[in-house]
């Protein structure tokens, strides 16, 4: 009994169901459409590779260097932090942790990504940069060190889970054969369940890297936001999404400034894009 | 003690010691958060306009302004979301196609929030000239929760058993009727959890609504769709770092709020999922 | 008269040769036993009759099927499983009430009147021997049944649908001994008004209910006859060991 209702309902799911493509390409196309207008006075080259920021001085000097620097350092330091911590959280669930600790593990992560940015930053801002600057005697705590820690502990839940997933699926046979050999615990973790679940604990880090390059407003509220060359990490430093967030709001529609904005739009988007395909890649590497 | 069994020992007090580096800050930041946001929370903070530059009175429209972005994305979102899902789940084969439409929603979801502010600036605000304004904003966090739902809700019908569907089919049922009458209502919960969820992460949301919709301060509330509006986030951003001598009380309270109302839809949606689970015919 | 012919009929399920060369002819107000050990081909045969294959993405078939004439795949798929039912190896009810199980056949088909539904129920269910056990419960979850009452109740959902023929794969499986006399019971009612086609793991079965037996063995149909010579004088040697429980 196809009738016309019905065949009009699917052909809707059909819709939908491409939507989520037709929603990646739109973003691609306007970022673009609104982004590459600034090339007519930059060339990329001097675009991705100057040294100065200073959209607004007449002439503007639109080099975003410092910025992309700015994210490299904060994501680098985040990674340090968060990666062996975030690995060793999943093996505390899923190997060691007693039933009821793993469940007050578990919703404290859970916890933990459902705290919106903006209110990490805040209390970031109250706690953490205040202690930052009394710990390294600086002259001021809003620095990349703070924003590498903040954004290291909201990777967490990412990769914590994704990892967790990974090492749950490693199948029961392994351990049991290294066990039967007289492996102690650790040398069975460490010699035979990560590297069996490699690849997955290696999409756990690309996802969590894509979440720190993509977040805004925890780290505009405690990084400093100076658009300079970061020589250390004690120092403000000022990222890609931070820029947008802040400039945005003062830049005229249709200026160079604004055409500016959209083109880091545009160089995050290839960013995360790159990261969630090479995620991706993973994920069928392992299912195959 | 044998060399291996030392270095477990020091091993297994490494990896406990990152869990509880990871957790116990959670909930410091939640009991700050509380004691402190508490003793703001009043009948009169609650349901007052901001006064004096946003040094006093209340926050009553931003949470009136969250609550409408909230529900003008859901109301973008939900039918989209769910139909993709039904689509997925139900009518895709597995070909290229399918692969493409899985890769986009993994990277509509990687898509950094201030990327999507972008976007929504470019399309909604400027080139189909809404303004900054709760629609723009509302179509924009619906995009952003789209990946959410669809994820959540293809796991719902997926969870229904293949025979139900084979014994709809063997009845003479199409395969509309059988989503329609079958798998729709018995994956209801899973797809109400996702829509949870994504409520929470729309609500919590400050980038994506900084250029589309958010005003600094705006002590009435909006008259229509096509009226800016406060928001809980953008607010409390606002008040932390663009207007100095804010009330400290104030910060905490406002904090306070929106972690609640996230919080809040969260234990709603375990909730659901947590009966949802006991009470399952299958 | 022939209710179902088939011809040279070859099925794969992705590189997997499922049937090969299949021709049977099945008359009308018969049971027809299929028999045969596991993986021969038996439910890929019944579920080609109803197009239910088609659900599987790999599916992929030559040659034709004809009901009363017509070539099933001119059909509709809805239509066609509104005219040839089926009975699955598990009991399938749907998570559904009692009433709305056998009630869900015809609503699909657009049945809308509540009185006719409840009539429709009442008939289906009395029909399969299941009424007297239910009548008093019929809005409570049919997963509250036994698994013989399970069965009957799909059984009744079948029927519903008014059907011409129906299919039942290895029906009585899951069922004790009692359950299981109380289907075959219903089958031997039912081929009255229906052509039924059993698929059975269990000979013993085969030779109670059915009129004419057929033996699959590695996707290819061995023979088919009438059930009492096919019990006692086989042609093929390789139904005969089966029969006997040399294999299989």
């Amino acid at each position: 009994m196809r009738t016309a209702k019905e065949k009009f309902i699917e052909k809707l799911i059909l819709f939908c169901g491409l939507a989520s493509i037709f929603f990646v390409v739109l973003i691609f196309l306007f970022l673009l459409k609104e982004g590459i207008s600034v090339f007519k006075t930059v060339s990329p080259g001097d675009f991705l590779c100057g040294k100065k920021w200073y959209p607004i001085s007449e002439p503007a000097q639109l080099g975003i260097l410092p910025l992309i620097l700015g994210s490299l350092l904060v994501t680098l330091g985040a990674a340090v932090i968060s990666i062996p911590m975030g690995v060793a959280c999943a093996i505390y669930i899923t190997e060691l942790a007693p039933a009821k600790i793993k469940e007050i593990l578990k919703s404290g992560i859970e916890l933990l990504a459902a705290i919106p940015s903006v209110v990490l930053g805040f209390v970031g801002m109250i706690t953490l940069v205040p202690w930052i600057k009394n710990i390294f005697h600086l002259p001021t705590g809003l620095t990349a060190l703070t924003g590498a820690i903040m954004l290291a502990f909201m990777a967490m839940p990412t990769i914590v889970s994704i990892a967790e997933d990974a090492l749950y699926s490693v199948p029961k046979s392994y351990r049991e054969g290294a066990f039967a050999l007289g492996a102690t615990h650790w040398q069975v973790i460490h010699r035979v369940i990560l590297p069996a679940a490699a690849s997955g604990i290696l999409e756990a880090v690309m996802l969590g890297l894509g979440r720190v390059i993509g977040e805004t407003m925890a780290v505009m509220m405690i990084t400093g936001n100076a658009a300079i060359m970061p020589h250390s990490i004690f120092q403000p430093v000022r990222t890609l999404t931070a820029t947008i967030a802040a400039e945005m709001g003062e830049a005229v529609v249709g200026s160079e400034h604004y055409f500016a904005l959209f083109a880091i739009g545009i160089v995050l988007f290839v960013i995360s894009f790159a990261i969630n395909v090479t995620a991706d890649l993973f994920l069928h590497r392992k299912t195959k | 003690m044998s060399n291996a069994e030392r270095t477990q020992k020091i091993a297994f007090f490494f990896i406990f010691l990152a869990a509880f580096l990871i957790v116990v800050p959670v909930g410091l930041i939640v009991a700050i958060i509380i004691q402190k946001g508490l003793p703001a929370i009043t009948w009169q903070f609650l349901t007052d306009v901001p006064r004096q530059g946003m040094r006093a009175g209340g926050i009553f429209p931003a949470i009136v302004g969250t609550v409408y972005l909230v529900i003008g994305a859901i109301i973008f979102a939900l039918p989209i979301g769910v139909m993709a899902a039904i689509y997925l789940s139900e009518y895709a084969r597995d070909n290229f196609l399918t692969r493409m439409i899985k890769l986009a929603i993994v990277n509509l979801a990687g898509v950094p929030s201030v990327v999507y502010g972008l976007f929504g600036l470019a399309l909604f605000v400027v080139f189909f000239k809404f303004g900054a304004s709760i629609l723009s904003g509302s179509l924009t966090l619906g995009i952003m929760i789209l990946p959410i739902i669809i994820t959540t809700s293809r796991e719902a019908l997926e969870s229904v058993p293949h025979s139900f569907r084979e014994a709809s089919c063997s009845l003479g049922a199409s395969k509309w009727q059988t989503v329609r009458y079958i798998i729709l209502p018995n994956s209801i919960a899973g797809i109400l959890t996702g829509t949870i969820l994504g409520i929470g992460r729309a609500a919590g949301e400050t980038a994506p609504i900084l250029f589309t919709v958010a005003a600094f301060y705006l002590p009435q509330l909006p008259q229509s769709i096509f009226d800016q509006a406060m928001a809980l986030p953008y607010h409390l951003y606002v008040i932390s770092t663009q207007v100095p001598n804010v009330d400290e009380k104030i910060r905490y309270g406002t904090a306070l709020v929106l972690l609640a109302l996230v919080l809040f839809m969260n234990l709603v949606a375990i909730i659901i999922r947590y009966k949802f689970r006991k009470q399952k015919k299958w | 008269m022939v209710e179902i012919v088939v011809k040279e009929l070859d099925i794969w399920f992705g590189a997997v040769h499922a049937l090969r060369g299949v021709n049977m002819e099945i008359a009308s107000k018969e049971i027809l036993s299929i028999i045969g050990p596991a993986s021969s081909g038996k439910t890929t045969f019944l579920r080609t009759l109803n197009r239910l294959n088609e659900l599987d993405v790999t599916f992929k078939m030559k040659g034709s099927v004809e009901l009363t004439g017509l070539d099933i795949k001119k059909i509709e798929a809805e239509h066609l499983r509104k005219k040839v039912g089926m009975v699955f190896a598990l009991p399938l009810p749907l998570p559904l009430s009692i009433f709305d199980n056998v009630a869900y056949g015809p609503k699909v088909h657009g049945v809308k009147n509540k009185q006719k539904q409840q009539e429709i129920v009442e008939k289906a269910l009395k029909q399969a021997y299941l009424w007297d056990e239910v009548k008093d419960r019929l809005g409570t979850s049919a997963f509250k049944l036994s698994g013989g009452q399970q069965q009957r109740l799909c059984i009744a959902r079948t029927l519903a649908v008014e059907p011409e023929v129906i299919l039942f794969d290895e029906p009585c499986s899951g069922l004790d001994p009692i359950s299981t006399a109380k289907v075959e019971e219903a089958m031997l009612m039912l081929k009255a008004n229906y052509t039924l086609i059993l698929v059975t793991n269990n000979v013993k079965q085969a030779a109670r209910v059915g009129d004419k037996t057929a033996f699959f063995l590695s996707g290819e149909l061995i023979e088919i006859d009438r059930t009492d010579k096919m019990f006692t004088t086989p042609h093929d040697k390789r139904t005969d060991d089966y029969i006997r429980g040399k294999f299989g």
